[in-house]
């Protein structure tokens, strides 16, 4: 095992992580190690492979028929790519960029990972639902009207409910794809402040445009940029104090102080 | 002094002119006379529409009455009794086609859409087999209602000893609607947005979960669209069911006896009784059910929607 990058306990590691689409390959060489209960906010120009790396913490680039990767991404020591995709989703939830409710009530979206995974129990659901909408600081706005469709909610909101059903089937891990990306700057801010408030209880890996939001939002950074083919790899990665106050490369300067991206 | 003319020069020059003679008038012209011919063809069209319909109504409507629709058709050249069985039998064949092709084609459609995609790219075998099947459907889908005919007639009546009967029809029928059911339900499929599907696999639902929780569900609307649009074949197609069904106007009494539906006892009453008048009823009547079919669609469609977008 390589030696932590931080003090904190690495929840996530990944070790030399390349990723391909056919032929070309998207992320080059990736060694990170993320902290567990903590905020992780990865920032870098577009089309850089920062989504493509998130969605390779919980496989969801499989989807995507000709994807390839070689090297390692370890979750608790165990490499992510020998378990079960199934399982590992449960594991390792995800806020998608744009709002993804179900076409169903408030309770069924929170519910529909619990009884995917067999619980049947309706008192057990409730209690679940109600939990999870409360951490999700959703639970006051919708608590009457449980069995409206989750469509009818406001974006924020829905982003939150998103929030609650991730978080209903009790994970460890938690993806934010640009969580914030479509809302208002008041929904931005509540998500943000119940991202912090997520921190005790999960480890959390955030991509975002906003570089205000990564300063504000999150206890390391990490910065993504472009090989000339194109090809993603990680220039610089740190406390969110030091990328930000003292970056050592050029280039997450230039970013940082938006010269480009 | 001479010199040419830059292409700046000359765009200016042009623009210049068009402002010195203003062409305003004559465009309005241009476009009142194109709104009136696309107003005239939209007119001409729905008339002839509403001439067919109205003249098969208006001339159909005197024979129908209680007694019309409660006898059985009586048989011989004056065409004489009512339409009982034939409205008891076109359910039946409905149901049955319905029952057979729906599973059929859904199940077709969910294994391209859902599926194909990720087999394909684990065999060249595969994806040549999809892109056949694919094609084939897109073949089939244009061929003409007798040609499924002659294929049951001559596989389902002929080689399997099914004779003319309510199976033999519902099997031709099924392999008639198949490409329907099939096409509409894959475009259902594809309109469910890939977010849906990323949010339930990203909670560790399986695919088939994903499929059966999230997808189908959102593609309920465009697949009732695709059975009632095969209802309506079903109920309209005449040559298939002659070939098939035979045309004895008896009720059917198992899956094996021979019947009529209501559009080919127009057929039957048009080309060889002299009963005109009943054809014409008997038609009216099939009008008003494809209306209350079309109906039936625009209600459960608003419905989904309504469902759907949780207002």
């Amino acid at each position: 095992m390589q030696p932590s990058q931080f003090d904190e306990n690495p929840k996530i590691i990944a070790h030399n992580f390349n990723l391909f689409y056919g032929d070309f390959q998207a992320l080059k060489e990736i060694n990170v190690d993320i902290p567990e209960n903590a905020i992780t906010s990865i920032i870098g120009p577009s089309g850089c492979g920062k989504s493509t790396f998130l969605r390779s913490i919980n496989r969801m680039n499989e989807l995507i028929p000709s994807v390839k990767t070689t090297g390692q991404i370890k979750m608790d020591d165990k490499d992510i790519y020998k378990q079960d995709v199934v399982e590992l989703r449960k594991h390792v939830g995800m806020v998608f960029q744009r709002p993804n409710p179900f076409p169903k009530s408030i309770f069924d979206n929170v519910a529909y990972g619990p009884r995917a995974h067999g619980l049947k129990n309706k008192a057990i659901l409730e209690e679940i639902v109600e939990k999870s909408l409360t951490d999700a600081a959703l639970w006051d706005e919708v608590k009457d009207d449980l069995h409206k469709s989750g469509l009818a909610l406001s974006g924020g909101q829905q982003q939150r409910l998103c929030i609650a059903r991730a978080l209903a089937v009790e994970p460890e891990v938690i993806l934010m794809d640009e969580p914030a990306s479509a809302l208002d700057p008041i929904a931005t801010l509540k998500i943000e402040e119940l991202i912090q408030n997520l921190k005790k209880d999960y480890t959390i890996v955030i991509v975002t445009h906003n570089m205000q939001q990564a300063a504000r939002a999150s206890d390391y950074t990490m910065v993504f940029n472009m090989n000339p083919d194109r090809s993603g790899y990680i220039v610089e990665y740190g406390s969110t104090s030091q990328i930000f106050t003292n970056p050592h490369e050029k280039i997450t300067e230039d970013y940082i102080s938006g010269r480009f991206g | 002094m001479n010199h040419t003319l830059t292409n700046q020069e000359k765009m200016m020059l042009a623009r210049e002119k068009a402002a010195r003679k203003p062409n305003l008038k004559r465009r309005k012209i241009s476009q009142s006379i194109a709104f009136t011919l696309m107003w005239l063809m939209g007119f001409i069209s729905i008339g002839a529409l509403i001439w067919i319909v109205g003249y098969v109504l208006a001339r159909g409507f005197p024979t129908i009455n209680m007694e019309f629709l409660t006898t059985r058709p009586a048989g011989g050249f004056e065409g004489e009794g009512g339409i009982s069985t034939t409205i008891v039998t076109t359910l039946y064949l409905v149901v049955l086609t319905i029952a057979i092709a729906a599973p059929l084609g859904i199940g077709a459609a969910i294994y391209f859409v859902e599926y194909a995609n990720e087999a394909q790219n684990r065999s060249k075998f595969v994806r040549w087999l999809v892109r056949t099947a694919r094609t084939g459907v897109e073949i089939l889908a244009g061929v003409p209602s007798i040609i499924f005919g002659l294929f049951g007639f001559a596989v389902f009546v002929s080689f399997l000893k099914f004779k003319f009967s309510l199976l033999s029809a519902g099997l031709s029928g099924a392999c008639m609607v198949l490409p329907v059911i099939i096409r509409t339900t894959e475009e259902a499929l594809l309109a469910v947005p890939d977010s849906l599907r990323e949010g339930s696999l990203g909670l560790g639902a399986t695919k088939w979960q994903t499929i059966t929780g999230v997808v189908l569900p959102a593609a309920i609307p465009g697949i009732v669209t695709g059975i009632v649009l095969s209802v309506g074949r079903i109920i309209s197609e005449t040559a298939i069911f002659w070939v098939t069904l035979g045309g004895s106007y008896r009720l059917p009494q198992n899956l094996l006896s021979s019947g009529r539906t209501l559009a080919l006892h127009v057929y039957m009453l048009a080309t060889e009784t002299r009963a005109f008048d009943k054809a014409l009823g008997t038609a009216a009547i099939l009008i008003i059910i494809i209306m209350l079919l079309n109906l039936a669609i625009n209600l459960s469609s608003k419905y989904f929607q309504k469902r759907l977008s949780g207002k």
